[in-house]
């Protein structure tokens, strides 16, 4: 059974619906900012952060600001744009998934507005479940820096199970105190916008987003930039709790397996989405895990230098990015490279670039030793359709 | 849709000072407080493992579950075992990011520790027991308000049927407040008892004797 990532939606520091997220993307637009927080941080700090004012505004029109937090104002914007778009509806058939890393972690905070009770994770379910009226219990999904992408593996997985014919996915974090000073205590935050495969890079950038989309099977909920889910996996390096395999095991594992899926060559992929987090350990992991697969000369971006690392949200946000790259037929710059900075030879873009692209490969890493892989193919059957219908 | 050609091969509980095997109780220790409990029970069912004493609570219960079930199997290390680990709870790992929180709360006293925030998501368990016994496999983290029987099925098959994994190491690993409950099991296409999401639920709530 064909499954597709469908309608979609982003809501960043670059814009609240996909098209404005390219259009910054294209112009080489970054969303990272210099912060002054000395609650959090004693130095500046870069990250990229949603505007208040205007994420409040957003959200005026289809609900009550004092009524839901940070997060799942994000998150209820996205998937309310996806619902739109889709007109798919919200029964039996319809699965919600919401995949983050931290959720409401901020409620913890005793200078929160909300109760602590907010950071259970079934309660964000709730709280997204309730406003649209679904009709299934929210499956969250929280395995670290993979979830985004593994929910998409896991909504496929469900669909040709015929669990579910559709399957909703939200997926979102937000910057807090939490996770900035937990990074930090790892020493692992970059002091200028990070720069992901360069020799220079020290770290990461945090950012936030909300992204979602529709997964389905029925034909009828195919939008014009949907992608074909051609393989998933997700392996374990088996190795580390909080760093990545020196061999990229996990990595390569997922990536072997999706091709296998698949049933294509490696060197057939057109482009590969990375996770270049800019840690020096992670982007080495990840250009071994390449080269073991020989895809050391496909064109590969991360775009952590646009978004920064917006962890749970960061799988499914690049996905779109990469569906729109297929659309367009446009490779965009990995914003912040500069001279590579891995042992191994990855094809790092520098400049946006015009192709014809079928094919694409996203990649997570993520604590606990994760990693998924999962490859998507142009919907090519509705381009001949559209093309058909051009001409007549 | 309903697979029968999968059994459940074993599962364990730890809930109540009590450790049970397939039903058997294999420890207990009416003692106060989990830390005590777990560390008595890990001596008790020999898992020699000093990682262990490192681990947060969550860690704690979740490995000690998986390795009494993942010992019986006597895995071989040196070869690929295919074992998926799907879990599922309530609190994420909440437990520990309450510990966290306080770690930042007040600046007076802020003493943020890459130890502790290692272990505020639910999948790090998961990596331990993975790390443990060497599966490079399949893992996934599910939060649900109680136990899920349905979506710890469907999900768990269709990695079977799709040959992603050979075995499935599932369900919960809860802890939240001094409370906690394990309750995890090996698919299989051994065993007697059959892979349906009424055996799974009748498991989940035996009482044990």
């Amino acid at each position: 059974m064909d499954v597709f990532v469908s309608y979609n939606n982003i809501v960043s520091v670059l814009g609240f619906n996909t098209l404005s997220n390219i259009k910054n993307v294209s112009k080489g637009i970054s969303g990272i900012k210099k912060h002054i927080n000395k609650k959090v941080i004693k130095t500046p700090f870069y990250a990229a952060i949603i505007d208040t004012n205007e994420l409040d505004d957003a959200f005026e029109k289809i609900g009550n600001i004092k009524k839901y937090t940070r997060l799942e104002k994000m998150m209820i914007l996205s998937l309310n744009d996806v619902i739109q778009q889709s007109k798919v509806s919200l029964d039996k058939k319809t699965a919600l998934i919401i995949s983050t890393t931290k959720g409401n972690v901020d409620a913890l905070d005793s200078e929160s507005e909300f109760s602590k009770e907010r950071a259970y994770l079934p309660e964000l379910g709730k709280q997204i479940q309730h406003f649209f009226g679904f009709e299934n219990e929210a499956i969250v999904v929280s395995n670290a820096c993979v979830s985004g992408i593994l929910s998409i593996a896991i909504a496929k997985r469900l669909i040709q199970s015929r669990v579910y014919e559709n399957a909703l996915i939200v997926s979102g974090d937000v910057v807090s105190e939490f996770i900035l000073s937990g990074f930090n205590s790892f020493q692992a935050i970059s002091e200028k916008p990070c720069k992901p495969f360069s020799k220079n890079r020290t770290g990461i950038t945090i950012g936030e987003a909300a992204a979602s989309v529709l997964v389905t099977s029925n034909k009828d909920f195919i939008s014009d930039d949907a992608v074909k889910i051609l393989g998933d996996s997700s392996c374990n390096d088996a190795n580390h709790i909080s760093g990545p395999s020196r061999t990229g095991e996990g990595l390569y594992r997922s990536m072997l397996a999706a091709f296998t899926e698949a049933k294509i060559q490696p060197n057939t992929i057109d482009y590969i989405s990375a996770h270049g987090t800019a840690t020096p350990f992670n982007d080495e992991m990840e250009a071994i895990a390449i080269n073991r697969m020989e895809l050391g000369n496909v064109p590969l971006n991360s775009l952590k230098g646009y978004y920064g690392h917006t962890l749970g949200a960061s799988g499914l946000l690049e996905t779109v990015i990469g569906m729109q790259s297929l659309f367009n037929n446009v490779l965009y710059t990995s914003l912040g490279f500069d001279e590579l900075g891995v042992s191994q030879k990855v094809n790092v873009i520098k400049k946006n670039e015009s192709k014809e692209l079928t094919t694409f490969l996203k990649t997570a890493s993520g604590f606990g030793g994760c990693n998924t892989a999962v490859l998507f193919k142009k919907n090519k059957e509705l381009i001949k359709e559209l093309v058909c219908q051009i001409n007549h | 849709m309903v697979d029968t050609a999968y059994h459940i091969k074993s599962f364990c509980h730890i809930k109540n000072n009590t450790v049970s095997l397939n039903g058997s109780i294999i420890y207990q220790n009416e003692t106060k407080g989990f830390p005590e409990f777990i560390k008595t029970a890990y001596k008790a069912v020999e898992t020699n493992y000093p990682k262990f004493f490192k681990m947060d609570n969550l860690s704690k219960l979740a490995f000690l579950a998986a390795d009494i079930l993942l010992k019986n199997e006597d895995l071989d290390t040196e070869i690929d075992n295919n074992i998926a680990i799907i879990f599922s709870n309530r609190s994420s790992s909440l437990d520990t990011d309450r510990k966290y929180q306080e770690s930042i709360q007040n600046k007076e006293s802020y003493y943020p520790s890459p130890a502790v925030f290692v272990y505020t998501l639910p999948n790090i368990c998961i990596g331990e027991i993975s790390i443990k016994h060497k599966l490079y496999s399949e893992n996934s983290f599910f939060i649900f308000d109680s136990f899920n029987a349905q979506h710890l099925f469907a999900y768990t098959s269709s990695l079977l049927l799709t040959n992603k994994a050979n075995e499935v190491l599932c369900g919960w690993v809860e802890f939240d407040d001094k409370q906690y409950e394990a309750f995890l099991y090996l698919v299989s296409k051994e065993g007697t008892i059959k892979h349906t999401t009424k055996e799974i639920t009748k498991l989940y709530q035996l009482k044990l004797n």
